[in-house]
């Protein structure tokens, strides 16, 4: 190109509007991007103030909010009997959830042949994963507080936890099943090994992690639910669950209960349950990132 | 995997091969039994809101007349779908669901307006523009908005963003007092916890648009704004669809945020400041008294949920297709 740049091809076109342009898009876009982040920030110094007055205003002491029950004086009010019966929604929930999701998962993964049927499960679990927590909640109240006659059990409240986290664990156990090279499985059927022995002793050791990483990021979503446990019939004044056909009150159904009150004191006692509520999550949250950071590298 | 281990030639099958075979097939059988159960749970969902909703309308459930009960319309569909006053527990009661459906597609268009623009642009940013570094760290924190329980996202609403951001917006440009609830409220929280799905399931869909067809429009000189919109966007057009079909479907759904920010009185208004009622904080307002088994409250939660799920249905099966037409695009 030995022509003169000054006088060029695309003199009459005029850059400085495209670079405008450009930067303008560019500003535009990165101050949506922001704009969930300061949200994000907002919100947790919105709950880290109300804390804050709660404990300093309200005078709402710590040691009473984890060892007293709830009460309708908010002066007398406590959170232990909300955090118990939470603990023991999510060990029920995981018990109940765990082992058919990751029989699903293995099937789909390992055995399913690709039929109609197969398509079928798959279809029908992604629309599952779509399902309005509140349905599963209406589910179990009719099927079984109402249907087999249980009343508002802490076992119910599980169930319906139970099949709405299913679908988040199968489809992260089909994740983790898939990571697991096929070279370690044709290595274990060269020994002679079944399916089935292949699947237990090789392909299901080596996806663990993985599949222990998503069961606790589902268990972290169930303990957060508030509506499943309304709709079968939560306590709006927690209180120590007796084992797991006592009637209950969870954290989440704790907090809705003491926001929907008029009085600000109750108000702040939900802000304080909050930060209890976010804090369990967080941890949950961390162990299940440090359980894949430390297995990622293995097979 | 073909690769099933049958008893091949030259391997003798003594009884202790045979007991494998035999755990393997019970295996499959038990496996498949787990994954019937999710279908049973569909097929259980379905039976129970058809059964429950039928005692609203007829007076009895289906599983009643099986064993001599009978049919007797109370409440006509005609009722139920154009009806203007929803008021199903007053003693003068009304079956007309159009208030607390109004209420629910408010909402969800609303967060639509906060969550497609604002997704969109979060995942252009990502997937385009983004430097690495800045990425690293700007997705986790939108997957930590996706994971904050959607009852925190109320209490956001009922303590922060209706008395601190709206409440003076209400009163000196509009003369408005707010109360403790506001249709506007609910929007944008709704709109705010739907920003990561539609950002990340969009942004995989930019990502999958292959770099050959950027290359070859910066060949004709076009500049990254021209790439952004004029080539990625439409390529992953479908993806991006699906992003939005998914973030509206779960503001249908959306049960304690709208429950807490908009309130529960249900009326068709134009007015965003006013407190309405959706579908699910009916659902949630009923839960909360004592409805017995029996009373048309009762009968009334399984009616207004089966129309919840048939909307959620709707739009679960348009994702689905919209994502096999993304799938199939450049593979």
């Amino acid at each position: 190109m030995s022509t003169d740049t000054d006088e060029g091809l695309f003199g009459d076109i005029d850059l400085g509007w495209e670079h405008t342009k450009n930067k303008l898009f560019l500003g535009l876009i990165f101050a949506a991007s922001m704009f969930g982040v300061v949200m994000l920030a907002l919100l947790l110094l919105d709950v880290a103030h109300t804390f804050y007055v709660g404990l300093t205003e309200f005078n709402i002491s710590l040691v009473q909010f984890f060892t007293v029950d709830g009460s309708r004086r908010p002066e007398l009010a406590g959170f232990r009997g909300a955090i118990i019966a939470s603990v023991m929604l999510m060990l029920f929930t995981a018990i109940l959830a765990f082992f058919i999701g990751l029989g699903t998962a293995v099937y789909l993964e390992e055995y399913a042949p690709d039929t109609r049927i197969t398509r079928l499960l798959e279809a029908n679990l992604a629309n599952l994963a779509g399902v309005p927590s509140i349905v599963y909640g209406l589910l179990a109240l009719a099927a079984l507080v109402n249907g087999i006659g249980t009343g508002p059990i802490l076992i119910a409240g599980s169930v319906a936890l139970a099949l709405l986290v299913m679908p988040i664990i199968i489809v992260s156990s089909q994740e983790a099943l898939r990571a697991v090279p096929d070279s370690v499985r044709n290595g274990s059927y060269a020994t002679g090994a079944t399916k089935w022995q292949t699947i237990k002793e090789v392909v299901l050791p080596a996806a663990m992690p993985g599949i222990l990483t998503g069961t606790i990021l589902a268990l972290a979503r169930a303990i957060g639910e508030t509506a499943p446990l309304l709709m079968v019939g939560a306590l709006f004044t927690n209180r120590m669950p007796f084992g797991p056909l006592d009637r209950f009150s969870g954290m989440p159904t704790q907090i809705y209960g003491w926001a929907a009150e008029p009085s600000q004191h109750f108000i702040h006692l939900a802000g304080v349950g909050i930060v209890v509520l976010l804090s369990i999550l967080l941890t949950m949250n961390g162990v299940a990132i440090y359980l894949r950071n430390k297995y990622e590298t293995e097979v | 995997m073909s690769t099933e281990t049958d008893q091949g030639p030259g391997i003798t099958s003594g009884t202790g091969a045979k007991a494998d075979q035999k755990a393997n097939r019970r295996a499959r059988r038990v496996l498949f039994g787990c994954a019937a159960i999710t279908v049973l749970t569909t097929l259980s969902i379905f039976f129970v809101l058809i059964d429950n909703a039928a005692s609203y309308f007829f007076g009895a459930r289906i599983t009643e007349v099986l064993v001599g009960g009978s049919f007797e319309q109370t409440i006509t569909f005609t009722e139920f779908f154009t009806g203007t006053r929803w008021a199903p527990d007053h003693s003068t009661p009304a079956h007309g669901i159009l208030p607390i459906a109004f209420g629910t597609i408010a909402i969800t268009v609303g967060a639509a307006f906060v969550s497609i623009p604002i997704g969109t642009a979060t995942a252009l940013y990502l997937s385009e523009y983004s430097s690495k570094s800045v990425r690293s760290k700007l997705k986790p924190t939108l997957e930590v908005l996706a994971g904050i329980p959607t009852i925190v996202y109320g209490y956001f609403a009922i303590s922060f963003i209706n008395p601190v951001m709206l409440g003076p917006i209400a009163e000196s440009l509009f003369g408005i007092s707010i109360g403790r609830y506001s249709m506007l409220s609910g929007m944008i929280v709704v709109g705010i916890m739907t920003i990561p799905m539609v950002s990340s399931i969009s942004e995989d869909a930019m990502q999958a648009v292959p770099d050959d067809l950027r290359n070859g429009a910066y060949a004709l000189g076009a500049t990254k704004f021209d790439v952004s919109l004029n080539v990625v966007i439409p390529a992953a057009v479908s993806g991006i669809f699906a992003s939005y079909i998914l973030a509206v479907s779960r503001a249908i759904g959306e049960t304690m945020a709208v429950t807490l920010a908009a309130g529960f009185n249900a009326n068709i208004t134009a007015n965003p400041f006013s407190e309405i009622m959706t579908m699910t904080a009916y659902m949630v307002s009923m839960a909360r008294g004592t409805s017995a088994v029996g009373t048309v409250e009762y009968q009334s939660l399984f009616a207004v949920g089966l129309v919840l799920f048939l909307m959620t249905l709707v739009m679960n099966l348009m994702n689905d297709w919209f994502k096999r037409r993304f799938q199939e695009e450049y593979r």
